[in-house]
């Protein structure tokens, strides 16, 4: 049973960083209908940059706690900085091009970025430091949940509720309802959709950027190569809480974090990833639209 | 004055972008962090410079669509290269040369050309056959590598537990994964484009994650060594003979993936494939079975990668689940998207470049992926035809009311 | 039409279809007869394309028959077919919103609609046999054929996203045609055309019926055209039909007078 209970907060702290990073997938899905294959990328920058500022920082003599709030929220500003740029770039140009064009731009991106922090910095895995300290309250516990899986799991809980009030209640946040519903009528009614979409490529970095803090600090290593699997997996999630639905991406990163956390802990750890890909084929085949999606129909 | 102020704001924002990435170095175990200010230099300059062309180029590329709209369509007239392309007694004058040099080839440069050319003729055919998937009915598959590893070690292993030889395999190893194909189409095909490229991405990374850990059957990451080259009637060859065989069999692979895919294109079901790129409610308005001809292009572009896939485990005598990962992929749909998507001349251009540059300057090779994402998206933003754009065959009306004779 | 031994080709019998709460089309009966030029009118969203794509597959309806009987072939219930099986039954249609092929020639487009009729496979166009190839050339002539009559024949290896506009609808009514039908649904194949374009299609409508032998089911806001050329009138309003009668018949009706009040009918 202490076993099940492991798998399952395992589970849940792995799935709550694929629900992080799936929100971007899905917001900018449902506004531009574009797989943003990118995204990965930016998560991997966010872990990158927090990296390098703890290095530098640790190195000035920086400690503890201080370190973790500065490096994560330059992860986070430079993370927003960059995927505002990437739209800017690579996928503003083809906002009327034919539905290949934006993916293969996008995929294209996707090995840039990689190729450019490895040039810039590193093919290699480099440590990164457990920025997450070991609270005392959680000491009766510890064997159960450690402090890092407990601050992941909060600091998503809040991160998703303040979504949640950002996308329902603030004037931004209907815009951007409105401009999925229908970018051309959004336009008449005054809405600058540009800008709609920027914000929503910034606000999807920034959790993307979070996520990228905390698993890089809760797994302790970084490489050039990490946003891409988390962004396959993550989309993955997206897909399967049915994609453009906020709700459904956390429930299908919870979903998938967990499935492969039994999996990999009943079965084999070899095979994670074929069970993660095997449940996105399964969704797909069997309801196209993902758990909490509409099915919508083409107009004719 | 307005251009300059602006690059330079571009220009300082990709300072600050990439400050961190490209300025700061941090070696954590030695405690020591290694500043490299000039590449802020670098940054700078380069985007100032690029923001100029940049701007330009957009400008342009609106410039013509407006006059696209207005009904004269500059991009459609054929270009200086195109023309040549289709002047049909030059084509057959350059094609008969071109097979002349391709026959010569390795007996006028060394083995090790040979080994270089095969590489880039292997890619070549992996790039017409995903050209079929990819370029002719638009499902985006970037999956493509897992079908090259399935013909690769359907070879491998039959070869070594069965001794089963080359030429046998060949046709196999490419309907074996031409049933691959299918087998994962089947259900995946009714997704929308986007879904279909992640689930082939998922697909190839399975395969992979397979074959590194069932190691009962695929003998894990160490991979199969060992594996017989392509025999001639039990001759025995040395290794410069050997490549040379190989360097022909290829030749005559490409040859005839080349003219399969030339007649495809331009049959019913190379139309029906291309209506389906093009409108798929339309296509299926006009009475074309989506299932069965997405099915066949996914399945068709499939065969060609596993016969490839023999040739390449024969090639190499030695393969390993690291010959197929994500990178392959890409590099493959590169190829087509950089070559330009349905054309067949402009894929094995695509191919040439792509594999052989790297190749003959060592110096790029570093760069090579960096610059092919880049190429990608910057082809997609201007030149989405690609290199060679797909030029559509006209007809002729003989015994029809108007007459056009010439050919 | 009064004549009422001609033959029924298709033949609805309250259709109904729902998107989750809404009504599009409400309990609709239709038939369109052999010979006849049949168009279907309305206000904006009152169901006619939603009625188009339940007809033609593209929807499956949440209620109703639709059942089509071809010539020389059994009747059948075409509820929920696919599309394709649809069009190969004998039904084709055309798009309010042009849905051509942008990047193939005029003719290939046309070459589209030939496929269902054909039946060369992989093996046949690799290999190139007699048989490919005289299907093939058989395939070229009848486009091409067909161009002419729509009046396209010197544009046949422009691309199609390079004709006019006017063009490009007479385009999609010679590729609906490749398909041998024995009906043909025209969703607004005057939208957006000139006066001079307009009586063009005029004439080619009435050719397709009288010289082709195919009937016409058209939705049409040109009020000129579809009493000039219709020989019955469905009125839509709401996903209901008000009334079915003559031009005439149509003209005189006050239920449809008061549905168009206010709407502008191009007279």
């Amino acid at each position: 049973m202490e076993y099940f209970i492991e798998l399952f907060l395992g589970g849940l702290t792995r799935g709550s960083i694929y629900a992080l990073i799936a929100l971007g997938y899905t917001m900018v899905y449902g506004i531009i209908q574009l797989i943003n294959f990118a995204h990965g990328e930016i998560y991997m920058i966010g872990a990158f940059v927090a990296y390098i500022v703890c290095g530098v920082l640790t190195i000035y003599g920086f400690h503890g706690v201080s370190i973790l709030i500065i490096a994560g929220l330059l992860a986070i500003v430079y993370s927003c900085a960059y995927g505002y740029t990437l739209e800017k770039v690579a996928y503003r140009p083809l906002r009327n091009a034919p539905r290949l064009s934006p993916l293969i731009s996008a995929i294209g991106m996707s090995i840039f970025l990689q190729n450019y922090v490895l040039l810039a910095q590193t093919p290699d895995f480099l440590p990164f430091p457990a920025l997450i300290p070991d609270f005392e309250f959680m000491e009766p516990i510890a064997h159960i949940i450690g402090s890092p899986e407990l601050v992941i799991l909060v600091t998503t809980l809040v991160t998703m509720i303040m979504l949640t009030v950002l996308i329902k209640y603030t004037k931004i946040g209907k815009a951007m309802r409105a401009t999925q519903q229908d970018m051309s009528m959004a336009r008449l009614v005054g809405i600058n959709v540009d800008r709609v979409i920027s914000t929503t490529f910034v606000i999807g970095s920034a959790l993307a950027a979070i996520g990228g803090v905390l698993v890089a600090s809760y797994i302790g290593q970084v490489n050039f190569y990490i946003g891409f699997i988390a962004g396959v997996k993550a989309f993955t999630a997206a897909v399967l809480g049915g994609i453009g639905s906020v709700p459904g991406a956390v429930l299908g990163g919870l979903v998938l974090g967990l499935t492969e956390s039994f999996a990999a802990g009943y079965i084999s750890s070899d095979y994670e990833d074929v069970f993660a890909f095997g449940l996105l084929v399964l969704i797909l085949i069997l309801r196209p639209s993902g758990i909490l999606g509409r099915a919508t129909k083409q107009k004719v | 004055m307005k251009n300059i102020k602006q690059s330079l704001a571009v220009s300082l924002w990709f300072i600050f972008l990439t400050f961190p990435l490209m300025v700061v170095k941090v070696n954590t175990s030695d405690q020591l962090v290694q500043w490299r200010w000039m590449n802020i230099l670098w940054i700078g300059l380069a985007t100032f410079v690029l923001s100029f062309v940049w701007r330009y180029a957009l400008a342009r590329k609106e410039a013509r669509q407006m006059a696209a709209q207005s009904g004269q369509d500059e991009q459609d007239k054929p270009s200086r290269i195109q023309a040549l392309l289709e002047d049909q007694s030059l084509r057959y004058k350059a094609m008969i040369a071109l097979l002349i040099f391709a026959l010569a080839f390795p007996w006028v440069f060394d083995t090790y050309q040979s080994t270089i050319m095969i590489s880039a003729l292997i890619y070549v055919v992996l790039g017409l056959g995903l050209n079929i998937t990819v370029g002719l009915a638009g499902l985006l598959d970037l999956g493509y590598v897992a079908f090259f590893a399935v013909g690769a070690y359907s070879y491998a292993l039959l070869n070594h537990h069965f001794g089963l030889g080359f030429w046998t395999i060949l046709p196999v190893g490419g309907i074996l994964s031409c049933l691959f194909g299918v087998i994962l189409g089947f259900p995946i095909l009714r997704l929308r484009g986007d879904y279909l490229a992640i689930v082939t991405l998922g697909f190839g990374m399975i395969i992979k994650v397979v074959l590194e850990n069932w190691s009962d059957f695929s003998f894990g990451p160490s991979g199969i060594a060992n594996i017989d080259k392509p025999g001639l009637f039990g001759l025995k060859m040395d290794i410069a003979a050997s490549t040379t065989y190989i360097y022909y069999i290829m030749i005559g692979l490409v040859v005839l993936t080349i003219i399969v895919t030339a007649r495809l294109k331009n049959s019913r079901i190379g139309r029906a494939w291309i209506a389906l790129r093009e409108d798929e409610i339309a296509c299926v308005a006009m009475g074309i079975d989506m299932a069965r001809t997405k099915l066949s292009a996914y399945a068709l572009g499939a065969f060609w990668a596993g016969m490839v896939g023999v040739m390449f485990a024969a090639k190499t005598t030695f393969i390993n689940p690291a010959s197929f990962t994500f990178m392959e992929s890409a590099i493959i749909l590169s190829i087509v998207v950089l070559g330009g998507m349905g054309s067949i001349l402009g894929v094995i251009l695509g191919a040439m470049i792509l594999i052989l540059l790297p190749e003959y300057l060592r110096a790029f090779s570093e760069y090579r992926m960096i610059i092919f994402g880049a190429a990608m998206v910057v082809m997609m933003i201007f030149r989405p035809q690609g290199i060679i754009s797909n030029v559509r065959q006209k007809y002729e009306f003989k015994g029809l009311k108007e007459k056009s004779e010439n050919v | 039409m009064s004549d009422t031994t001609k033959r029924t080709l298709l033949e609805v019998k309250g259709l109904t279809m729902d998107f989750g709460g809404l009504r599009a089309v409400d309990s609709i009966d239709l038939t369109v007869s052999e010979g006849e030029i049949a168009a279907l009118i309305g206000p904006n969203g009152a169901g006619k394309t939603t009625f188009f794509n339940c007809v033609t597959g593209i929807y499956t309806p949440t209620d109703g028959d639709i059942l089509i009987h071809p010539k020389d072939k059994p009747t059948r219930r075409v509820n929920g077919s696919k599309p394709n099986m649809v069009t190969t039954l004998g039904m084709a249609r055309t798009f309010q919103n042009i849905r051509l092929f942008p990047d193939m020639t005029v003719l290939e487009n046309v070459m589209i609609g030939r496929h269902c009729r054909t039946k060369t496979g992989l093996t046949g166009a690799i290999l190139r046999g007699k048989a490919a190839r005289k299907e093939e050339q058989e395939i070229v002539e009848s486009s091409y054929t067909l161009l002419e009559k729509v009046g396209l024949g010197e544009f046949a290896n422009e691309y199609s996203k390079n004709l006019p506009y006017g063009a490009q609808r007479r385009l999609e009514i010679a590729r609906a045609m490749a398909t041998e039908p024995f009906l043909l649904l025209l969703d607004e194949p005057a939208a957006g055309m000139n006066p001079q374009e307009t009586a063009d299609l005029d004439a080619l409508i009435c050719r397709i019926r009288d010289v082709e032998k195919i009937a016409i089911l058209l939705i049409e806001h040109d009020m000129k055209l579809v009493m000039n050329i219709s020989d019955t009138i469905h009125v839509m309003e709401y996903g209901k039909k008000i009334a079915t009668g003559t031009p005439q018949q149509i003209k005189d009706n006050p239920k449809v007078i008061e549905a168009y009040l206010g709407e502008e009918t191009e007279a």
